[in-house]
């Protein structure tokens, strides 16, 4: 390596530099923070019902097959906009009522298909759930997406 | 071995390997599940052994991170290490913690965040844990010699350990939850464990090669610079679709783009020590392993990464079978690969014996490297199959993922070489006690080293 770059120069570049991006990292945390709260996911209030859903969908590891705006494991199709697929990202009573009837007819038991688990979920967790998942699909994702499909 | 307390590492890495056997056949099941979908799936969900094999993996490798720096730490500060008792004590902590979480999942008790199921009891003990090593290491640095390589490994180690505090961070704001959770996620791996990684490489070419301390810390010093240039503002590549601000699109694309550099320098790296070297370490298996730790890495980490990064790719391809296939190879190469080199140079010492049965640990190298390369090939392929249909086309997910199936058996496959492998790896340094079998020849003489 060039004679001018010597261990310490190296050295001083690398934490200089580091301590740098950090400090600008650290202030668009703060402003993509703020824009979180207040633009991307301000459609819909942060409701009791949300919060319950979102301990629900942590509490069974949902994650561990699907995926929520892309992340997660692939194993099981994309939730961030089941709504939107569902047709029910509008209609609260709807979206309850397809989830339910769908979480409650797993697993399906048929021979070669991917089995999803049957979960002990009561009544008010299940609202919450719904509540949570059309909460996330109304979060403005930057048009992600490209298909209903997710 | 110089120093008598560098002997907590053999506990250390014979733990790692212990749970590196959980992973792989965790894996090998989870891979069968995707060829055989009813298997096991009313006893032991695909979500709960997804757990198992994601967590194992994580904890093996800090084990086999924290063993490295008890290896190396007394070797370059020239003392012993701080307290012997407290490396032990740190280590019972670590492994009562991981069975206890085993044991919770298998029972259904998890937290929710993917590689955070961990329950809260666990992660404090995490937390207890990382402090002690801190305390243990830092003191035993602080006392000794400072070389740009503890510089660099205790920085990524302090680093790391203090990244650990987002994994008690849990917003009620999915949105916000995911940016907090990649601080833990994407600021370990393409960060601070880099930091690691690149200590611990030139550590084992500084031993295995012979090239001067000076040029291997200048090295050390550009590769890290790299690492967290690029690596810091490259957390946006993460931040595109999950509610946060448009312009992490331009952030994350440029600066990730960067982030092929480190592996690339790493890669470079080790071929030029080694071509510059005068050194002819009899451990040749060792020397492969850093070698192809580098190589893959920079495959792995820095092609594969590269091929979804930019925001206009990974627009389509976020959350498929591509994301799959760069997390199984970069994985690989960076940090399992890198870990077996230091526990194959490491373990001959430890044991007190010469570097036996390298052909063994040979073969191991090329059947998890071919097996986890075959793996990286169809699940790309899958991946891009999958991008198409339902992201142009928009075909509904499971209707995609049966024109799948035939990946998913190669796949199967290749991860049956990984997992016959790795059991190789094992058993080539904890069992066996013969010499290799292939005498080398006249042209390539064993010196001591």
């Amino acid at each position: 390596m060039a004679e001018f770059l010597t261990k310490s120069r190296a050295r001083n570049v690398f934490y200089g530099g580091s301590i740098f991006f950090v400090v600008v990292f650290i202030a668009l945390t703060v402003q993509s923070h703020r824009y979180v709260v207040t633009t991307s996911t301000a459609g819909m209030p942060l409701s009791e019902e949300v919060v319950l859903g979102k301990r629900v969908w942590e509490r069974h590891s949902c994650i561990n097959c699907h995926t929520l705006h892309g992340e997660g494991a692939y194993f099981a199709p994309e939730l961030g906009n089941v709504m939107t697929r569902w047709g029910v990202q509008d209609d609260s009573e709807g979206a309850y009522e397809i989830l339910d009837g769908w979480m409650s007819a797993q697993p399906s038991g048929i021979e070669g298909r991917r089995q999803m688990p049957h979960f002990e979920i009561t009544e008010e967790e299940m609202r919450g759930l719904a509540e949570f998942l059309r909460w996330a699909d109304q979060t403005d994702t930057q048009g992600w997406p490209p298909k209903d499909a997710g | 071995m110089k120093y008598q307390s560098q002997k907590v590492a053999l506990a250390y890495f014979v733990c790692a390997m212990g749970l590196f056997g959980i992973q792989v056949l965790g894996g090998l099941l989870a891979g069968w599940i995707y060829v055989s979908p009813n298997f096991l799936s009313e006893l032991l969900p695909f979500n709960i052994i997804r757990m198992i094999h994601t967590n194992a993996l994580i904890v093996w490798l800090l084990l086999g991170f924290f063993g490295a720096a008890y290896f190396l730490v007394p070797e370059e500060s020239e003392r012993e290490l701080y307290s012997v008792k407290l490396a032990y004590l740190q280590l019972i902590l670590l492994v009562v913690g991981t069975l206890g979480a085993v044991g919770s999942y298998l029972v259904g008790i998890h937290g929710g965040r993917e590689f955070l199921e961990q329950p809260l009891w666990v992660k404090f003990g995490i937390l207890v844990a990382a402090l002690i090593f801190l305390f243990n290491i830092s003191m035993t640095v602080l006392a000794g010699k400072k070389t740009a390589i503890t510089n660099v490994l205790l920085m990524g180690l302090w680093l790391l350990s203090l990244l650990w505090v987002f994994a008690f961070i849990n917003p009620e704001n999915l949105s916000l939850d995911k940016m907090y959770w990649w601080f833990v996620v994407h600021l370990w791996v393409e960060a601070t464990w880099e930091l690691v990684m690149a200590a611990i490489l030139a550590f084992l070419l500084l031993k295995l090669t012979g090239v001067d301390r000076e040029v291997v810390e200048k090295w050390l010093y550009v590769i890290v610079a790299t690492a967290l240039f690029s690596g810091i503002l490259g957390t946006g590549h993460h931040f595109y679709w999950i509610g946060l601000p448009g312009y992490w699109q331009w952030l994350g694309s440029i600066f990730s783009t960067f982030e092929v550099v480190p592996f690339f320098l790493m890669m470079s790296f080790a071929f030029v020590m080694v071509w510059k070297g005068r050194k002819n370490h009899p451990n040749k298996a060792a020397l492969l392993w850093s070698l192809g730790s580098s190589t893959v890495a920079f495959f792995g980490a820095g092609v594969w990464g590269f091929l979804h990064t930019l925001h206009g790719v990974n627009f389509y391809s976020h959350g498929t079978q591509i994301t799959a296939a760069h997390g199984h190879l970069s994985f690989y190469g960076a940090y399992v690969a890198l870990n077996l080199a230091i526990f194959t140079y490491a373990m001959p010492m430890l044991r007190g014996r010469a570097p036996y049965n390298q052909v063994l640990n040979m073969v191991s190298f090329w059947l998890m490297t071919g097996g986890m390369a075959f793996m990286t090939f169809v699940l790309t392929f899958a991946g891009t199959i999958q991008t198409h249909m339902q992201r142009v086309v928009g075909d509904y997910y499971m209707e995609v993922q049966d024109g799948l199936s035939l990946f998913y058996m190669m796949r199967f496959g290749a991860g049956a070489a990984v997992v016959i492998g790795a059991l190789l790896f094992i058993y080539s340094l904890l069992v066996v006690r013969k010499r290799e079998v292939i005498t080398p020849g006249a042209a390539n003489p064993v010196i001591g080293g």
